[in-house]
């Protein structure tokens, strides 16, 4: 109980230390700001792209996300050069009740500048509130470089309000190539050899060949739902998949059920999952975090789940073709529908038409300001297609981008993100969950979810 | 008169099963505190891998957690949890203040001045307990932001308290001040009548008898209602994050902590290092007001 004592007291020491040192750079960078703040100032030197942006020095912009820190403070980052330059301080606030905390401030009347909204559900309810403001021309105009779909999931009844910020891609299986090359599997690339390669691996007895966890808190369900989802779009499509958000195709349609059952078959199969972890119903009592734990240890061979889980490894893991751990897309499981992706985003809503709003807006939608972001940290991805994809630097992030910017791709929004609340971040959960949990039948599951969706 | 039953109860919990017991609850109690306190002294690698327990067969022992907590910044906030440990207490030690002197002053009217109604203020007040706050949030957060107007007409106009403590103190007065005025008003009302009388009789004014009689006798009372406002306050982060909107210059320690385990919620090892953190202050505050804490519990719910 001494070295502790001792090292502590060094610790503060350092931390002492490091404070002041922060507190050196913060007074010698606001000296520099001093400056450029006269009125319409021209900005040189390697100021000089951020013109457009500039006559709003010393204004504040307040952000609001669920991005937390380490994520948010690359965010942070990635704007710093543009608030030094054109004065414009943008001050953020992450939280992890973004989804509960936005509603209150805006109704409340105490809405921040600028939201970064991942639920196009939650910016539809958002924008019926009426204070949502239409973004300014310069922004629109930056969106048309992402895949016209984005436009739509940024639009609520066909106006445009938030512009797509970030991107992730869901369709990805993450696997040990090691393990693989140990055992003479090949990457299946069609749902049949997925299907095959499970089926070998279960035979094996060596290992279960999938694991799995849909524990995550009060969110608890949520990576079943893209379970589900990645089987109808891949063997339905997008015209059934949109559909069946809006609720014209029915959980109960003979559609959804098949796709419910090739999931039974798969992630609720007792001969492949959970491995590592014990039988089907441990999926429900697993974290998310750590389903994927049992690949490193040879226990499971392979996980969905989306490529945000990079973050999950260990540190000391490495990822890539030939690491220790790496991903394939998940294949279609309609060879006929072309290269199914689903994914996620984040969309950014101003709540203000502040010039000093809508200048950071415009940042913002810029390819510029993405590869400043992609610059200062991996696991991020923008499906910007004016973004140069040599950049990326994180072998998954380059994946993702492949996928998210191929044109020809079927790319579709997380649907339980666009289902109205009380199914895709309530019912649909809580379905799911005792589906695996208890074992529920696929037709009780389906039929409990269509008595939920609100009239 | 209690004397015989008191003895009882004294022999009951002195026997060895009863002490016995009360060792086994105050064990089960702490455990999750100690689990705690461990992860935040493990080194992240292991608090992912193991849990807590596991310490015991493999001490690693780190300090790292407590300076990520107390040092890395974040939020556009360079000096960690420190700015928001000075708005909590900017926040908890008004919002303690304020409703124990509005609430005394109040429980001493409606205690010792008789006048038409008064029972029924006292019982309204009393019921103001069943609203729960969460339903005021929205409709409060809205007057301070905008104010209240019938058809034009400006009822009560907007603050402008944005990003100040101003709307987290009144919010927190305004919920604590049923249960403040009802347990002030049971202790003040049992203060004996004669000593009362007799310094009105002298000529004290109200006032007077306020500060000079019922206020050192009714200590006890506002000591325990102290400290159940100051650990209710400094542990709340509903309110405080709602009316300050977790913005680093107002927002208090809670709204920090809930952040800490980041997006994906893996850091838990440094919201553990905040929580004790953030435990420290409370401790303090009880340990020096403990001796009225056990008398206090008392106070104004039994008669005695």
């Amino acid at each position: 109980m001494h070295r502790p004592t001792l090292s502590g007291r060094r610790a503060v020491a350092v931390g002492a230390a490091a404070a002041l040192t922060l507190l050196a750079g913060c007074s010698n960078s606001s000296g520099g700001n001093g400056g450029t703040a006269s009125a319409t100032p021209t900005l040189t030197g390697d100021c000089a792209p951020f013109q457009a942006y500039a006559g709003h020095s010393g204004t504040t912009v307040t952000m609001f996300a669920s991005i937390l820190s380490p994520e948010s403070d690359a965010l942070e980052r990635s704007w710093a050069k543009f608030s030094s330059c054109t004065g414009i301080k943008i001050s953020y606030v992450g939280s992890n009740d973004f989804e509960s905390q936005l509603p209150v401030r805006v109704t409340g009347g105490n809405a921040p500048d600028l939201a970064i909204i991942p639920q196009p559900g939650l910016l539809a309810q958002m924008v019926k509130t009426g204070k949502v403001v239409k973004p300014p021309a310069q922004t629109v105009a930056n969106e048309s470089k992402w895949a016209p779909i984005w436009k739509s999931y940024g639009s609520v009844d066909g106006t445009f309000y938030a512009a797509p910020m970030s991107a992730n891609m869901k369709s990805l299986v993450w696997y040990s190539p090691k393990a693989f090359a140990a055992a003479g599997y090949q990457v299946p690339t069609t749902w049949a050899d997925l299907m095959a390669l499970s089926d070998k691996i279960a035979k094996s007895g060596k290992n279960k060949p999938w694991c799995g966890g849909i524990g995550s808190g009060t969110a608890t369900g949520w990576p079943a739902t893209d379970w589900v989802e990645e089987v109808v779009l891949g063997k339905y499509g997008g015209d059934v998949y949109d559909q069946w958000i809006s609720h014209q195709v029915k959980f109960s349609d003979p559609q959804i059920i098949d796709s419910m059952n090739v999931v039974q078959n798969w992630m609720h199969n007792p001969a492949w999952v959970n491995g590592g972890f014990g039988d089907v119903s441990s999926i429900a009592s697993t974290t998310f975090q750590d389903a994927g734990t049992p690949i490193l240890t040879g226990k499971c061979s392979m996980l969905q789940q989306a490529s945000f889980y990079e973050a999950q490894w260990p540190k000391g893991t490495t990822v890539g073709p030939n690491g220790d751990i790496w991903a394939f897309k998940l294949p279609a499981v309609n060879p006929s529908i072309p290269t199914p992706v689903e994914g996620g985003g984040e969309f950014v809503a101003a709540f203000s038409s502040r010039p000093e709003v809508q200048a950071v807006q415009n940042y913002l939608s810029t390819s510029e300001w993405a590869t400043s972001r992609i610059k200062q940290a991996p696991g991020w991805v923008s499906a910007n297609q004016g973004v140069d994809p040599s950049i990326y630097t994180d072998p998954i992030d380059q994946l993702s981008a492949k996928y998210l910017t191929d044109p020809s791709a079927t790319f579709r929004f997380d649907a339980s993100d666009l289902m109205v609340a009380a199914i895709g971040s309530g019912q649909e959960w809580k379905s799911f969950t005792a589906w695996f949990a208890q074992n529920q039948s696929v037709q009780k599951t389906a039929a409990d979810i269509d008595a939920a969706w609100p009239q | 008169m209690a004397t015989p039953t008191r003895t009882g109860v004294r022999r009951a919990i002195s026997s060895p099963l009863a002490s016995f017991a009360v060792l086994l609850v105050t064990v089960v109690w702490t455990v999750p505190t100690l689990g705690l306190l461990v992860t935040s002294l493990r080194p992240q690698q292991d608090v992912a891998n193991t849990g807590w327990w596991d310490f015991f067969a493999h001490p690693h022992l780190t300090l790292a957690n407590y300076h990520d907590v107390l040092f890395n910044g974040g939020f556009g906030v360079q000096d960690g949890l420190m700015p928001y440990l000075v708005n909590s207490i900017a926040i908890t030690v008004p919002a303690t203040i304020f409703p124990i002197v509005i609430a005394s002053m109040a429980a001493y009217v409606l205690a010792w001045i008789p006048f038409r109604g008064s029972d029924a203020i006292f019982f309204v007040i009393f019921a103001l307990q069943v609203v729960p706050l969460q339903m005021a949030l929205v409709p409060l957060l809205q007057l301070f932001s905008g104010g209240a107007h019938i058809g034009g007409v400006t009822i009560f106009p907007a603050l402008g308290m944005g990003g100040t403590y101003a709307p987290v103190w009144i919010a927190h007065t305004m919920f604590a001040l049923p249960l403040a005025v009802f347990l002030l008003h049971n202790f003040i009302a049992q203060l004996p009548r004669d000593l009362i009388e007799a310094a009105r009789v002298d000529g004290a004014s109200h006032f007077r008898v306020f500060r000079s009689i019922v206020l050192p006798l009714a200590t006890p009372a506002l000591a325990s209602f102290a400290i159940f406002q100051f650990l209710w306050v400094w542990n709340d982060l509903l309110v405080g994050l709602t009316f300050t909107g977790g913005a680093p210059e107002s927002a208090p320690m809670p709204s920090r902590l809930a952040q800490l385990s980041g997006s994906f919620g893996d850091h838990w090892e440094i919201l553990t290092a905040g929580a004790f953190v953030s435990v420290v202050v409370p401790l303090i505050v009880f340990f020096s007001l403990q001796r009225y804490f056990v008398r206090g519990l008392l106070a104004g719910s039994v008669k005695g």
